[in-house]
């Protein structure tokens, strides 16, 4: 272990106390006041023409021009541009001091360069967005319950749609990334910080700011657009689609800054020792999202600013009458979505793989074939987008191209697999709440994986393409792989990172009920695909009543068994509060072998590693298959 | 569970694999399969229950691979006793061969997928939309009865060029015969989904879109637009129908006489129409 300086601080502590200061509440006012600026201003560029081409007299200059000032008021009230403008005046750089082992809640309601901090703003931000996606998603289904008793207008339905999918897809992107990427690359790495600190605090804000101006689209008459935003719908629509625009510009900025941190944070931050092949595996999964999220988000930056022009610049790059395609959209979108829904199933794969070998009792089987996978994953998801696009009308000679590459991506995918039985394998299986959320992960990630070689095949892709069939596909990846593999996450490290004991026996009950509900849900959804129901419609053929009643009522009870885990986590850290053990699971990578909970410098010097990742397991002999492992720790 | 324990794991989950698969795999071809969708409403459509077989019956060894050895190792391999000390398993990292034979077992499997799946829409098209310039012609495509498909918020009309460009509302088909459809859309993306015709083709304004299908007995279809395309999609839905080809004739004979009419005051025929360049979109 070598000795490194701790930081000293060369500014003095600035403390500051009380509401007023740079805080969450002057952001809001200065968020306000800003929407109020631009949108007034917006209103003077206000031409005539504008009237004519809007059918509802809204006018989506004023209101993007809104959306981009309450942004930046709101950036600017919590204190973003203190440090730059202070550096233009000269000031010399200063380590912001006042937040280290401050107590209260006050420090959570600001901004903080302290990776721990902001990956608690990321757990609570984005829960409080996962519960309104997830309400929205209660919606939907009781709007099912009959095909002809509507308790929504088809309006207000399709924007529950849409708020659904693009809250899901938007904010979940950073459901694990932004909790546990966050907390744990800098531990796992050996490193007190992540590169660059304020921009990692930028990314939470501007992803709470873009949840804002979704959950705004009600007030200006929703989108009918779905996540996907095709046009040349979305140009007939109304200003609830200028929320669409907003929300999904701040998310794929926020992404690209995200991931490039943490790229640069894992490659350039690496304590002495952490060679590549002794990176944790979790490490290595959010390197692979991160190189996604950098490529793959700022096309969709583009392509939403193509997308304003085309409503207030009277561009029309998506506008056939004009001499636009629509299709332009459909290839930018999906250049950009289909990496985007690896964002989401990567780290999952990573979270996983972390965890199999701590309660297998075993080193994680197949190291690099784990990598491999990852990496090969993330690669191919950028030559494999149109699939989507599989009966457009676009030229369709690259169909089959497009077959073998989707097809391709099941490789590295069942690496993964492989590495997750291997690890099993002889191993002392402990079935702990997190084990069980893993081993979940593994047969609800199976049956999205395999339901995709329908989707990929062209031939039965004509069927299955635009029905439940898809949903049912793509909501046992995201739903039954990342939101399964986020719990395994949670249970495992939310009593390192809240300081207390979750209730084991309750989160059985709560794997179980979520496990059995899940499948319940989305199980019979292949059938309703398959039986001829389109996505996103708000009538269905009377013969399907049986089973959409079936999975209304499961979903349902899904939902109150994600209610329960609140109950859980609130029991824990407000009632109950029974401090947490320094190692509960015996693990032996580095985050668990300090004190719980981490001090506001993590190390009190920077850790040197040597030996193997996963130190788990007896020695075996040759003649069993096994290699010798290295028995020296982290640490 | 020490070292030295020789139990024949391996060769126990092989055997499970086995059974499992045998049994499973008839099942789900002569079973499920005959059920499979859409049906044999048309060539196409039975090329697809045909497919939707293959890949159904090959997802068996390979979903039963992994739950069968999951569900072996946590049976075989856990921990009853969660209170005593934490024992350590083998500290096995790896197994070359076994990763070897993973990569080559999944890699055929996938070459063998793309393969067939490739060599099945070089067929007949599968129903699928082509756009412009399809990839595949069926053999007497020529011939082929053209059909246009048009969409627009919210409904499907249907023009026939070989019969004076007659615009109907509803659509109707002879049996046994090639349909060439040509889909278009007057205004924002749609997609034509004829369940029973295995048919789904996405319309989009100023695109000709071309799916072909035999169709083979008279039949009812269900169709559907299978894209979001507004606020009243959900309820962009007909029933058509495949009928004789002497019912057809008289059909269309009648449409032409019913709809002549109407039709003098539709745009002349034509493989795309634009949407009014002002306003959104529409």
């Amino acid at each position: 272990m070598t000795a490194v300086a701790t930081p000293s601080p060369t500014a003095t502590p600035r403390q500051r106390n009380g509401l007023i200061g740079f805080n969450l509440l002057t952001g809001i006012v200065l968020g306000v006041a800003g929407w109020w600026i631009a949108y007034l201003l917006g209103g003077l560029i206000h031409g005539a023409s504008i009237k004519a081409f809007s059918e509802t007299g809204q006018n989506d200059i004023q209101i993007l021009l809104g959306y981009a000032g309450g942004v930046l008021g709101f950036l600017a009230g919590l204190g973003f541009a203190n440090y730059p403008i202070r550096r233009v005046l000269g000031h010399p750089p200063e380590i912001p001091t006042h937040e280290i082992d401050e107590p209260g809640l006050a420090k959570y309601f600001r901004i903080s360069t302290d990776h721990k901090i902001i990956s608690k703003q990321y757990f609570v931000g984005i829960a409080i967005f996962f519960f309104v996606g997830g309400l929205n998603a209660m919606l939907i289904r009781t709007e099912l319950l009959s095909p002809t008793t509507h308790v929504f207008g088809a309006n207000q339905y399709l924007t529950i749609v849409g708020m659904h999918g693009a809250m899901m897809l938007g904010m979940m992107t950073s459901g694990m990334i932004g909790p546990f990427a966050n907390y744990l690359v800098p531990l796992m790495i050996g490193s007190r910080r992540m590169a660059f600190p304020r921009i990692e605090a930028l990314t939470f804000w501007l992803l709470m700011a873009a949840g804002v101006v979704l959950v705004s689209t009600i007030f200006f008459g929703g989108f009918q657009t779905g996540w996907t935003g095709y046009e040349p719908l979305s140009d007939q629509g109304t200003a609830g689609y200028d929320a669409y625009l907003g929300f999904f510009t701040l998310v794929s900025i926020s992404m690209s800054l995200l991931g490039l941190n943490l790229a640069a944070t894992i490659v350039t931050m690496r304590a002495p020792g952490m060679t590549w092949s002794r990176l944790p595996i979790f490490v290595w999964s959010v390197l692979a999202t991160s190189m996604l999220m950098v490529l793959a988000a700022p096309m969709l930056t583009a392509t939403l600013l193509m997308g304003a022009m085309d409503r207030t610049a009277d561009t029309g790059f998506f506008l056939p009458g004009v001499g636009g395609s629509a299709f332009l959209w459909e290839n930018l979108f999906w250049v950009f979505g289909h990496p985007e829904v690896y964002v989401l199933a990567i780290p999952g794969f990573g979270i996983v793989l972390e965890l199999l070998p701590v309660f297998a009792r075993k080193p994680l089987w197949g190291y690099r074939l784990a990598v491999a996978g990852m990496m090969g994953v993330a690669l191919f998801s950028f030559f494999v987008w149109q699939h989507h696009l599989f009966v457009s009308g676009i030229n369709a000679d690259l169909r089959p191209f497009y077959m073998l590459s989707t097809e391709i991506i099941s490789l590295p995918t069942g690496f993964t697999f492989l590495c997750v039985l291997g690890t099993l394998w002889r191993g002392r299986i402990r079935m702990t709440v997190p084990m069980l959320f893993c081993l979940g992960w593994a047969f609800n990630f199976l049956f999205g994986g395999i339901s995709g070689v329908f989707n990929s095949d062209v031939p039965s892709d004509v069927t299955t393409h635009g029905s439940f069939f898809v949903m049912a596909h793509f909501h046992y990846t995201i739903m039954g792989g990342l939101v399964f593999s986020l719990f395994a996450a949670i249970y495992y490290w939310g009593p390192k990172m809240t300081g207390y004991q979750f209730n084991e026996r309750l989160g059985k009950i709560q794997f179980w009920a979520m496990f059995i509900s899940f499948n319940s849900t989305f199980g019979p959804l292949f059938a309703v695909g398959f039986l001829g129901m389109p996505r996103r419609v708000v009538t269905y053929p009377s013969g399907l009543t049986g089973l959409n009643v079936w999975v209304s009522i499961s979903a349902f009870v899904l939902g109150l068994s994600l209610l329960f885990f609140l109950w859980i986590l609130v029991k824990a850290v407000v009632f109950d509060r029974i401090p947490a053990e320094d190692n509960p699971w015996h693990s032996k990578s580095i985050e668990w072998q300090l004190p719980t909970p981490i001090p506001a410098y993590d190390f009190n010097t920077i850790p040197t590693f040597s030996g193997d990742p996963y130190p788990y397991g007896e020695p075996v002999p040759a003649a069993m298959g096994g290699e010798m492992p290295a028995t020296a720790g982290a640490m | 569970m020490n070292t030295a324990d020789h139990t024949p794991h391996f060769r126990r989950v092989a055997l499970l694999w086995l059974i499992a698969t045998a049994i499973l795999t008839p099942i789900v071809i002569f079973v499920f399969g005959p059920g499979l969708p859409p049906g044999n409403g048309s060539a196409q459509a039975a090329g697809q229950v045909t497919d939707n077989t293959v890949l159904l019956a090959l997802s068996v060894p390979v979903a039963m691979a992994v739950l069968v050895t999951l569900g072996y190792e946590i049976w075989a391999f856990r921990e009853r006793d969660l209170t005593g000390p934490v024992l350590d398993g083998p500290a096995i990292t790896g197994n070359s061969s076994v990763q070897m034979w993973w990569l080559i077992i999944t890699t055929s499997l996938v070459l063998f997928l793309a393969g067939f799946g490739s060599v099945r829409l070089l067929e007949d098209g599968s129903g699928g939309g082509q756009g412009p310039s399809p990839l595949v012609n069926p053999a007497g495509y020529k011939h082929a009865l053209q059909v246009q498909v048009l969409a627009q918020q919210w409904n499907f009309t249907y023009r026939y060029p070989g019969y004076g460009g007659v615009e109907t509302p509803m659509l109707e088909l002879p049996a046994n015969t090639l349909v060439e459809f040509h889909v278009t859309s007057l205004d924002v993306v749609h997609s034509f989904w004829a369940y029973q015709l295995g048919v789904k083709a996405d319309a989009n304004p100023g695109v000709d879109n071309i799916a072909y299908v035999n169709t083979t007995h008279p039949t009812l279809i269900n169709i559907h637009c299978a894209e979001l395309c507004g606020v009243w999609h959900g309820y962009m839905f007909q029933t058509g129908k495949v009928v004789s080809k002497a019912d057809f004739a008289s059909w269309i004979q009648g449409a032409q006489k019913t709809y002549a009419p109407a039709a003098k005051n539709l745009t002349p025929y034509s493989k795309t129409y634009f949407p009014s360049p002002l306003g959104r979109g529409a």
